[in-house]
C-alpha cells in the first residue's frame, strides 16, 4: 500500500480568474488549507498575455492591462494565505477529490475535501476547422500570439490575416499592433460580425479590410505562410500575407473531465452542474471558462467567489445532498437546434442558508431566435443572437415541488 | 599542413527512413558513411507523413522484394527495439468485410497472408469481430486477424537508427542536395550545394526524387516517381479507446484502403487517401476529403462522429510505374539505387538496408563488423513506456496535451541531430501536436527553437 496521499482543505485547479478569485475567497470564508495548481510556471491564467484593457473594473473599479491584473490576482491570493503551486499540472480526476498530479520533482497524488476544477477555454485551432493547405508556420490561435507579444523577442509573423470576429478576434488586431504587425485583413466566415456593435468599426479605424461571408479554403507556404486562397459566395482568391491568426470558437478544456468520466454537457462541452457549481461527484465544483465558453475574466472572478462560498458551506457539511439534483428544464426554443447550452444543468433542493452561486440561468443560443421560453417553470421573452450570454432569474425552487 | 580531401565509403542520397537505416546499416558494418540530405531536416519528404504501422507483409505480393525486405525489416525491429528503447505495440490487426463480396474474398487473403509465411491470421466471424472490438460498427459482416501487425513510432525509429550511424562515425550534412556527379571508375565525385564530394559507392535513397537522381548520376533511370498523396485525420486521446486493433478493409488493386488505428502515441488516426499527383514537394490538405475521412471513420467506429478531429496531415508516397520496390545495382558503377519504397518503407528499412548492404558487397564493397557499436537510447513518447513526465527532474511539462516536459525539448535540441526546423522538433518531442494545436506551449516551443538555432 502507498501512505495516504497529502489532504487539503480547497484544492483549486487552474491559476486564472476565476481560480484565484476562488482561493481567495475561500481563504476568507475561513475555509483552512487552500492549495491552488497551476501547470503553467506563473500564475493568472491568460490574463498574464493580454496586453489591453479592460480589466479589473468588476473587481476593483479600475481600468488595468491584463498583465497587471493577472499580477493583482495572485497578491491577493496570497495575501490571503493562498498557497500557489506551479509547474504542477494535474494528470488525472479520481472520485472524491484525489487528483494525480506531475511537478518538476515528479508524479504524485493530492486529495482536497473539495476541488474547484477551474480549467479554462482555448480557442479551436486550424487541426480542427479542417482548413485545408499546407502547414507552414505563421498559424497560430490568438493565445499564442498574444504569448509571443508578452514574452517574446521573436515576432511570428508582419502581415497576418485574422479569421474570425468574435472579441477575441480584436485583441489579435491590438495584439499585432503591439507587434508591429500590420494584419492584411479581417475574415467572417458568417454573415455579421459577432462581436457587438463598437467593434465592428475597429477594422476600419485601423485601416484593416473586413470580409464577411469569407471562408479560407487553403493555407499555403513551406516553412512560412506565403498566402491563402479564400472563397466568397462561390468566388475564390488569393491574399499574400506571411500568417493567419485563427480567433476564437472557445470550448471548455475538458479532456480531465472526459478521462474521468464526469458528466459532460454535450451544449457547452464543460461539466454538469448543479447551482452551487457541484458536479456529478459532489467533491468536485467547476467556475469560469470551463462552463461557458467564454466570459470575461471579470465575469470569471466573480463566478469564482460565488462557488468558493459554496464549497466553504460544503466543508460545514451545509449543502444538500447532490443526488437530489433534477435536470433544469427549459422548453419553448423551439427553431431546431438553437439552444447552445444552459447552466446551471441541474438544481437540487435548495439549502436556504446558503445562497446558490447561479442564481440565474446563463444560456447561449446557435441561431438568433426571438420568443417565449419556459425556465424551471417560469416564462420568459428573449430576443438574441449566438454568441451572446442570455442570463434568467432562477427561482431556486425545481419545478418538481 | 592541409587535409587531403576526405573520401567517404559510401553517399547516402537522402535521410528518410530508408537512407537513414542504410547509413546505419553499413556504418555497423565498418564503413566510413555520410549522408546528404537536401532538406533542413531528416525526415522531410515521404517518411514524415505515414501510417506509424509495422506490417508483418501478409498482403504483399508473394514472392516479392518487397515482402522480403518488410519481412526481414520487421524481424530486425524486434530484436532491436527495446535495447533502443523504441516502442513496439503489438496490437495485432482486423481486416474487415463489410459486403458479402468483401466476405468472399477473406479466403483468399488468409492464403495469402498464409503463403507470405504469416501463418498466424485466424478466421472471425461477426459475433467474434465485435466481441474483440465492441466499438465497432454493428454491420460488420465478418474478418480476420492478424496478431503480428504493429505500431510503432514513425519517426523516433529512423532518428534511432541515423543516431546509431552518426555515433559510431557516420556523418550526416543537411541542406546539401545532389545535382550531378562523375565516376571515374574507382571513386565518385558528387556535385552537391556544399560542393564536391568523393565517395567510393553511392546509395541513392532519394524517396520522391529518386529517378532524377538516377538521370542525374547515371544519364538514365529505370522508373517514373509518380506522387501518391494521402492524407489523414487524428482524432485525441479519448477516441483511442474505441479502437484496440489497427482496423484495416480489403484491400482494392491500388490501395491498402483507408485505415483506422491508434498510434503509439494514444491517438487515434484515418487515412490515408490515396490520390496521384505530379507535385513532389506539396502534399495540400483538403477540407472535404478532410470531412470525408472523418465520415469514414464514423462508418467504421460510430462514435467518432461525437469526435472533433485534433490533427490533420498529409504525405507523399513515392510510387511509380512498378508494382514492386525499385533497388538495383549498377554494374560497373559502384551504385545502389533504391527507389518506389512506395507505402511499406517504415517497416522495410532495416530490412532493404540489408538487402543494399548486401548488393555493395557485390559491388566490392568488403564489410568490417565493429565489434562493439555504441547504442542510442531514445527519449520514450510512446504511452506504453515510461514517460518523462512521470519521472523526477523533468522541470515540467511544457506541452500538456501530449505531456511532453523541458527537459524533453531541452534535451532533443541538444542531440547531434538536433531539429532545425519546427516540425523536426514536433517529431522529435511531439510538442504541440495535441489536442491544443499550440495555444497554450506554441510560443515558448518556438523561442526555444529559436534559441538553438540562432546560437
Amino acid at each position: 500500500m502507498t501512505a495516504h496521499p497529502e489532504t487539503v482543505d480547497a484544492l483549486i485547479i487552474g491559476a486564472g480568474p476565476a481560480g484565484l478569485s476562488a482561493a481567495t475567497e475561500l481563504r476568507r470564508q475561513g475555509g483552512g488549507q487552500v492549495v491552488v495548481l497551476e501547470r503553467e510556471a506563473t500564475a493568472g491564467g491568460i490574463p498574464r498575455h493580454c496586453l489591453h484593457s479592460p480589466y479589473g473594473l468588476r473587481e476593483w473599479k479600475r481600468l488595468m492591462f491584463g498583465p497587471a491584473y493577472a499580477k493583482r490576482l495572485v497578491q491577493e491570493a496570497k495575501g490571503a494565505g493562498v498557497e500557489i503551486r506551479c509547474q504542477t499540472t494535474v494528470t488525472a480526476l479520481h472520485p472524491g477529490g484525489e487528483v494525480d498530479v506531475s511537478a518538476p520533482d515528479g508524479p504524485r497524488r493530492i486529495r482536497g475535501r473539495v476541488v474547484l476544477l477551474a480549467l479554462g477555454a482555448r480557442e479551436t485551432p486550424r487541426a480542427a476547422r479542417l482548413i485545408g493547405g499546407t502547414k507552414p508556420g505563421g498559424v497560430m490561435n490568438t493565445a499564442t500570439l498574444q504569448s509571443f507579444a508578452a514574452f517574446s523577442k521573436h515576432r511570428p509573423f508582419h502581415r497576418p490575416v485574422i479569421l474570425g470576429t468574435e472579441l477575441v478576434a480584436f485583441s489579435a488586431l491590438l495584439t499585432c499592433r503591439t507587434l508591429g504587425a500590420r494584419p492584411v485583413a479581417m475574415l467572417e466566415p458568417g454573415p455579421e460580425i459577432t462581436a457587438r456593435g463598437v467593434f465592428a468599426a475597429a477594422p476600419r479605424a485601423l485601416g484593416v479590410p473586413l470580409y464577411r461571408n469569407t471562408r479560407i479554403t487553403a493555407i499555403h507556404g513551406r516553412a512560412q505562410v506565403d498566402g491563402i486562397t479564400v472563397e466568397s459566395n462561390g468566388v475564390q482568391r488569393d491574399i499574400a500575407c506571411d500568417g493567419v491568426v485563427v480567433t476564437g470558437g472557445f470550448r471548455p478544456e475538458n479532456a480531465l473531465l472526459r478521462a474521468a468520466g464526469l458528466a459532460l454537457d454535450p451544449g457547452s462541452l464543460g461539466p454538469r452542474i448543479d447551482q452551487y457549481g457541484r458536479l456529478t461527484d459532489p467533491a468536485y465544483f467547476s467556475a469560469g471558462n470551463v462552463l461557458h465558453p467564454i466570459e470575461t475574466a471579470g465575469w470569471c472572478w466573480e463566478e469564482g467567489r460565488r462557488v468558493a462560498r459554496c464549497m466553504a458551506a460544503a466543508l460545514n457539511g451545509a449543502l444538500p445532498p447532490r443526488d437530489t439534483a433534477e435536470p433544469l428544464a427549459v422548453d419553448g426554443v423551439t427553431q431546431g437546434d438553437a439552444l447552445a447550452y444552459a447552466l446551471p444543468q441541474e438544481l437540487c433542493a435548495p439549502a436556504p442558508q446558503v445562497p446558490p452561486a447561479f442564481d440565474r440561468v446563463q444560456m447561449r443560443l446557435r441561431q438568433p431566435f426571438s420568443g417565449q421560453v419556459r425556465v424551471a417553470g417560469q416564462s420568459h421573452w428573449i430576443a438574441s443572437r449566438p454568441e451572446r450570454r442570455i442570463t434568467l432569474p432562477l427561482h431556486p425552487t425545481p419545478e418538481a415541488e | 599542413m592541409t587535409q587531403p580531401v576526405q573520401t567517404y565509403d559510401i553517399a547516402v542520397i537522402g535521410a528518410g527512413v530508408i537512407g537513414c537505416a542504410i547509413a546505419r546499416r553499413l556504418t555497423l558494418d565498418g564503413a566510413r558513411v555520410v549522408v546528404l540530405e537536401k532538406a533542413a531536416d531528416i525526415l522531410d519528404g515521404a517518411s514524415k507523413a505515414n501510417s506509424a504501422i509495422l506490417h508483418t507483409g501478409f498482403d504483399a505480393p508473394e514472392g516479392s522484394l518487397e515482402l522480403a525486405c518488410v519481412q526481414e525489416g520487421y524481424r530486425e525491429y524486434e530484436a532491436l527495439h527495446a535495447q533502443f528503447n523504441l516502442p513496439l505495440d503489438r496490437c495485432g490487426a482486423l481486416v474487415l468485410a463489410w459486403s458479402a463480396e468483401q466476405e468472399a474474398r477473406l479466403p483468399a487473403l488468409m492464403e495469402q497472408a498464409r503463403a507470405n509465411a504469416v501463418s498466424d491470421v485466424v478466421p472471425l466471424t461477426r459475433t467474434e469481430t465485435l466481441a474483440l472490438e465492441p466499438n465497432l460498427n454493428p454491420d460488420v459482416r465478418a474478418a480476420f486477424r492478424v496478431p503480428r501487425e504493429s505500431l510503432i513510432d514513425p519517426w523516433s525509429a529512423p532518428h534511432a537508427y541515423l543516431l546509431q550511424a552518426l555515433l559510431n562515425g557516420g556523418t550526416l550534412k543537411r541542406n546539401c542536395a545532389v545535382s550531378g556527379g562523375s565516376f571515374d571508375g574507382a571513386i565518385w565525385t558528387l556535385d552537391t550545394t556544399k560542393g564536391p564530394l568523393r565517395a567510393r559507392h553511392v546509395v541513392n535513397a532519394a524517396g520522391l526524387y529518386g529517378d532524377r537522381i538516377d538521370a542525374a548520376l547515371l544519364g538514365q533511370t529505370q522508373f517514373t516517381i509518380r506522387p501518391r498523396k494521402g492524407q489523414f485525420v487524428v482524432f485525441d486521446k479519448m477516441a483511442a479507446g474505441l479502437a484496440r486493433h489497427i482496423l484495416l478493409p480489403v484491400p482494392t488493386a491500388t490501395t491498402k484502403g483507408i485505415v483506422v488505428c491508434r498510434t503509439v502515441w494514444g491517438n487515434l488516426l484515418v487515412g490515408p487517401t490515396a490520390e496521384e499527383q505530379d507535385d513532389r514537394e506539396t502534399a495540400g490538405l483538403e477540407a472535404e476529403t478532410l470531412r470525408m475521412l472523418h465520415a469514414k471513420g464514423a462508418e467504421i467506429l460510430p462514435a467518432l462522429a461525437q469526435e472533433e478531429v485534433t490533427s490533420i496531415y498529409a504525405g507523399l508516397r513515392p510510387a511509380c510505374e512498378h508494382k514492386d520496390y525499385q533497388i538495383r545495382a549498377h554494374a560497373g558503377r559502384n551504385m545502389v539505387t533504391v527507389g518506389a519504397i512506395r507505402s511499406t518503407g517504415l517497416s522495410s528499412a532495416l530490412g532493404t538496408a540489408a538487402h543494399v548492404a548486401r548488393l555493395l558487397q557485390g559491388q566490392g564493397h568488403a564489410p568490417a563488423p565493429l565489434s562493439a557499436p555504441q547504442v542510442p537510447r531514445m527519449a520514450m513518447l510512446a504511452e506504453e513506456g515510461a514517460r518523462d513526465w512521470q519521472a523526477s527532474g523533468n522541470d515540467g511539462m511544457l506541452c500538456h496535451c501530449e505531456r511532453v516536459t523541458w527537459r524533453e525539448v531541452r534535451a532533443a535540441l541538444d542531440d547531434p541531430l538536433a531539429p532545425k526546423t519546427l516540425a523536426g522538433l514536433k517529431r522529435r518531442t511531439r510538442a504541440t501536436m495535441g489536442r491544443c494545436q499550440g495555444f497554450y506551449c506554441g510560443q515558448a516551443v518556438q523561442d526555444l527553437l529559436a534559441e538553438s538555432t540562432d546560437a
